[in-house]
């Protein structure tokens, strides 16, 4: 039975020291795990994700993280993020490493990764410092003769962690909105958890087999965990939480006030579900997407 | 008359240099707001191309993210960014990207990873996202920035995404499919770059800005189209376009 609790999925799947994307561009970041990762006290890990966004921010800030392995390390649209930024300019609460690449590298060390190939090639990085400060960025002369062309290696993270709309209890996932890269880091890591607003019977997926990204066949581990992407958003479900955004823009300035911060909404709650009643009525009323339904299509 | 701020001249100015255009990579902030008025102004057929995976947006208010769930509804595609990068931006498919950046140089190079040195960097900047390739494969790069000289320096602190590097010619020879920067909008002036050296020029002043006010604002001493005009100020429709559709909270505008 994949079907767990998220307590379970992190004290099973993800341990001191390991590797762990929790992938999702802007949209499906799964703040939920995150928070049983801070609260469970793990140490030492390797973050991957094109955007560390928030939810890294966190946990760099809880003393999670020893290294990021990213591509944009910003809280879009607003600004920097003020705790990763103290963890690598001031060493607070501990020396960060940063391991950077282009959104495009980062695709395609996953893509590497979930092909088991020794490395990908891309038509990036040409004239630009990036490959001087990461030397796992190199150029290869391309053996039909095209001239020289970038490769980067795969990224195959112990634990992936993929926030869905829907999954059945095998852990058959299925996504819309924004894809991110979320199919090739599931494919290429070693362990999948899958997190899910829903989950349906095995009919509903099998009712729409195109929508399926991941399949139950690579999951290790499905939770049931609604408004577990918040502050992030799940098309159709809820939106963006804007304002919050803005408000760890504020928080996250100060070491003591995102302290606190973690202390009232991480540590202080026993789970996702406390956390969302202590979110309150109002904020799942305010995040309430419009209907803007797709047709049905016919299988048959 | 100037009823209208710097920022809204620099957002109008970049959306006129879209007239015509197909498709174009959007990127947060400006860009996102001058594409938007593009779209409802000089080029209705402009298809804004996200990296977040979405082509052919037309969201219903101005996105404010590259992931904003408004991008997505109504759109003609959503896709990966394995097919995003690959497919639409390294195939071939992308007219003009918007970029900018903490700092930039004579030719249009671009640096938003470090201020300071890199393993001991002053400022540490979010990187590169999708730009070091979105500079190297868009047919054309079309820059906005405010004009400060912290920003526009003699030499850039990383290179994150070329421009035309260390002058004209050195794209092509390092096989670079898109033509790199050819105009960069700040909110004091235009700049194009010269066909022969690659080196950015000012092609024209906002109104009621010298050329003393440039070059106080700039690391080196930029050269001057001979031809150098006066930029067409924003229209009537313009700027209610703007102010009352896409940033009626005035976020991008002051």
């Amino acid at each position: 039975m994949k079907l767990t609790t998220m307590r379970e999925a992190i004290a099973t799947y993800v341990h001191d020291g390991d590797t762990v994307a929790i992938e999702g561009f802007t949209a499906c970041i799964c703040f939920a795990a995150a928070h049983e990762i801070i609260r469970q006290g793990r140490r030492d890990l390797t973050l991957c994700r094109m955007t560390p966004d928030l939810i890294y921010d966190q946990m760099v800030a809880a003393g999670c993280a020893r290294k990021l392995v990213f591509s944009y390390l910003g809280n879009p649209g607003v600004g920097p993020l003020h705790a990763v930024r103290r963890a690598v300019e001031k060493s607070i609460p501990a020396p960060l490493e940063l391991e950077e690449y282009s959104h495009f590298g980062m695709v395609a060390r996953y893509i590497a990764g979930a092909y088991r190939l020794p490395f990908f090639p891309l038509r990036s990085y040409l004239g630009s410092d990036l490959p001087k400060v990461n030397p796992r960025i190199r150029f290869v002369e391309s053996p039909y003769g095209d001239g020289a062309v970038a490769v980067v290696p795969p990224l195959n993270p112990d634990v992936a962690i993929i926030h869905a709309q829907r999954a059945d209890a095998n852990g058959n996932t299925q996504l819309w909105g924004l894809l991110g890269a979320q199919k090739e880091a599931a494919f290429a890591a070693r362990h999948v958890i899958v997190v899910a607003e829903e989950i349906v019977d095995e009919e509903v997926i099998r009712s729409d087999p195109n929508r399926t990204l991941i399949p139950g066949l690579i999951v290790d581990a499905v939770v049931h965990e609604p408004y577990g992407a918040h502050p992030s958003y799940v098309q159709g479900y809820y939106d963006r939480d804007n304002d919050f955004y803005l408000r760890w823009d504020e928080i996250s300035r100060d070491e003591a006030a995102t302290c606190a911060w973690l202390e009232e909404w991480v540590y202080g709650v026993r789970d996702r579900a406390e956390y969302v009643e202590k979110m309150g009525r109002e904020t799942w009323e305010r995040l309430q997407p419009a209907q803007a339904w797709a047709r049905p299509v016919n299988y048959g | 008359m100037s009823d209208y701020s710097p920022s809204e001249m620099m957002i109008v100015a970049a959306a006129r240099a879209l007239a015509g255009i197909r498709t174009v990579f959007v990127g947060v902030g400006l860009p996102n707001i001058a594409c938007n008025l593009a779209q409802r102004t000089v080029a209705p057929d402009l298809e804004l191309v996200y990296e977040s995976g979405v082509y052919g947006a037309r969201p219903a208010r101005l996105p404010l993210s590259i992931g904003d769930p408004a991008l997505i509804t109504g759109a003609l595609s959503v896709c990966s960014m394995a097919d995003l990068f690959g497919l639409y931006l390294q195939g071939g498919r992308i007219d003009v990207a918007f970029l900018g950046g903490a700092q930039i140089d004579r030719y249009g190079n671009l640096n938003t990873t470090v201020i300071g040195d890199y393993a001991h960097p002053k400022v540490r900047l979010p990187g590169s996202g999708g730009a070091c390739e979105i500079a190297i494969h868009a047919r054309q790069v079309f820059i906005i920035m405010r004009l400060s000289r912290r920003s526009f320096v003699e030499r850039l602190d990383f290179l994150t995404s070329p421009g035309h590097l260390s002058g004209s010619g050195e794209r092509e020879q390092l096989g670079m499919p898109g033509r790199g920067p050819q105009v960069v909008v700040t909110d004091k002036c235009v700049f194009r770059f010269d066909a022969g050296t690659g080196e950015m020029v000012v092609v024209s002043l906002h109104p009621g800005v010298r050329l003393e006010d440039v070059r106080a604002e700039m690391g080196w001493d930029p050269r001057v189209s001979p031809d150098l005009r006066e930029t067409e100020p924003p229209t009537p429709e313009e700027l209610r376009l703007l102010r009352e559709e896409l940033d009626p909270l005035g976020v991008y505008r002051s």
